[in-house]
């Protein structure tokens, strides 16, 4: 039997998604992921909003957002905090695993 | 199917108040949240907390949860006596927060799949049109260390929600078989077009997104491109300098240990961590392990160092 091997494409720093792809990337409204950006919780390239480039890192930053908000009710503010407090914990876990 | 003790999962008591049901929902909601916890079942548990409160936090649920009596244990083996909830009136609007899909066999029984709401709508949101792309799906990949340096293939099961004709959900199983490019990185996202939902209409179907976890490995420790491992060094390799093999996940490789070396120091491999553009480092971490004292002619060995090496190591103590 033929086995069909599928190839994907790395969502790394180097992709750019534009607005409407990463609203279909989260299921969510571009509003919603204006709100965030307005907040500065996400991070675009590019001043205009037409010309707007998320990198995938926005995309995780943007699901884990939705999330939060949908079980634990979290406002704006209040994701874009816990957001950059995972982000240290991140990298301090990290930091701390180098001396493990 | 086991009868689930709602009560015992949210850690109230049976005569807890609305108010307190909702307090100890949002504290264990924060604290087995999987993207906050570390906890290795805390998504076991987030779910398990979020059906008890699903069905403790409507009054109606609640009343005919409690009237299923208190018998019943966690566990014990369960199905519904008939006509359990007449008399009692759900009024609809299904449920909401989590997938329906993640309850239980055992709340399923009781409240039934989505009633109220049609799924088609409940699960996308959107149902302007007859065209609409099909929605994405997310899914987790967990590869070896050595596979993000050479490259792999992948066969992932994909368990996805069908509808089917008669409104009927169903999971159905998929296996595809998927190239793991060379060059991943922990926490990075695959992306296959068209491997999503199929789209309504015209409409495109939506893409699969794969996240990359590597299986922690027993001797390298990864820090985005970068690779750490640490080396075993003998006292006379580390003061006198040698060349020693090293294991790097690309295969064995011959380092040179400078004379002097101490425990701790990183000695950088350029471009040996995980390829890509620009490549990562290994890094490799010298640590000075003792032979042990285990036969005369070693011991004989300690004491003529301790003899003939003035040697303190404590001298930056003061003692």
């Amino acid at each position: 039997m033929n086995i069909k091997i599928l190839n994907g494409i790395i969502i790394d720093e180097q992709t750019e998604l534009s607005l409407s792809e990463i609203c279909t990337a989260c299921s969510s409204s571009a509003e919603w992921i204006i709100e965030l950006v307005e907040e500065g919780a996400l991070d675009p390239i590019g001043s205009q909003q037409n010309q707007w480039r998320f990198t995938g890192k926005c995309l995780l930053k943007a699901r884990t957002a939705m999330r939060l908000q949908r079980d634990l009710g979290l406002n704006l503010a209040g994701i874009a905090l816990a957001l950059d407090l995972l982000d240290k914990i991140e990298s301090l876990e990290s930091r701390l695993s180098q001396f493990e | 199917m086991d009868y689930k003790d709602y009560y015992k999962i949210m850690g109230v008591e049976k005569d807890a108040s609305q108010d307190e049901i909702k307090r100890a929902y949002r504290k264990l909601a924060r604290k087995y949240h999987p993207d906050v916890s570390k906890e290795s079942d805390a998504e076991l548990r987030f779910k398990e907390v979020g059906e008890a409160y699903e069905a403790l936090k409507d009054p109606e649920k609640r009343a005919a949860y409690d009237q299923l009596g208190s018998n019943w244990k966690a566990g014990q083996d369960f199905n519904p006596p008939p006509d359990w909830n007449a008399g009692f009136e759900f009024s609809g609007g299904g449920y909401t927060g989590a997938d329906d899909a993640d309850y239980s066999d055992f709340f399923e029984s009781l409240f039934g799949r989505g009633f109220g709401s049609s799924q088609a709508h409940h699960r996308t949101g959107r149902t302007d049109g007859y065209s609409l792309r099909g929605e994405d799906h997310h899914a987790k990949v967990i590869i070896d260390l050595e596979d993000a340096y050479q490259g792999a293939t992948r066969a992932v099961t994909l368990q996805s929600p069908v509808v089917d004709n008669s409104g009927h959900v169903t999971t159905k199983q998929r296996t595809l078989n998927i190239k793991i490019p060379k060059g991943v990185k922990q926490g990075q996202r695959i992306r296959l077009n068209g491997q999503g939902s199929p789209g309504m209409g015209q409409a495109p179907a939506g893409d699969l997104y794969l996240e990359i976890e590597f299986k922690q490995h027993h001797i390298y420790r990864v820090d985005g491109h970068d690779v750490y491992i640490d080396l075993p060094v003998a006292p006379w390799e580390a003061a006198l300098g040698a060349t020693v093999k090293v294991p790097t996940p690309d295969g064995v490789v011959d380092l040179k240990i400078a004379a002097g070396t101490k425990t701790g120091q990183k000695l950088r491999l350029k471009a040996r961590g995980i390829p890509g553009k620009p490549p990562g480092d290994l890094y490799v971490i010298p640590s000075i392990t003792l032979p042990s004292a285990d036969s005369d002619a070693a011991k004989e060995l300690y004491r003529k160092m301790e003899q003939e090496m003035a040697y303190n190591p404590r001298s930056k103590l003061g003692v």
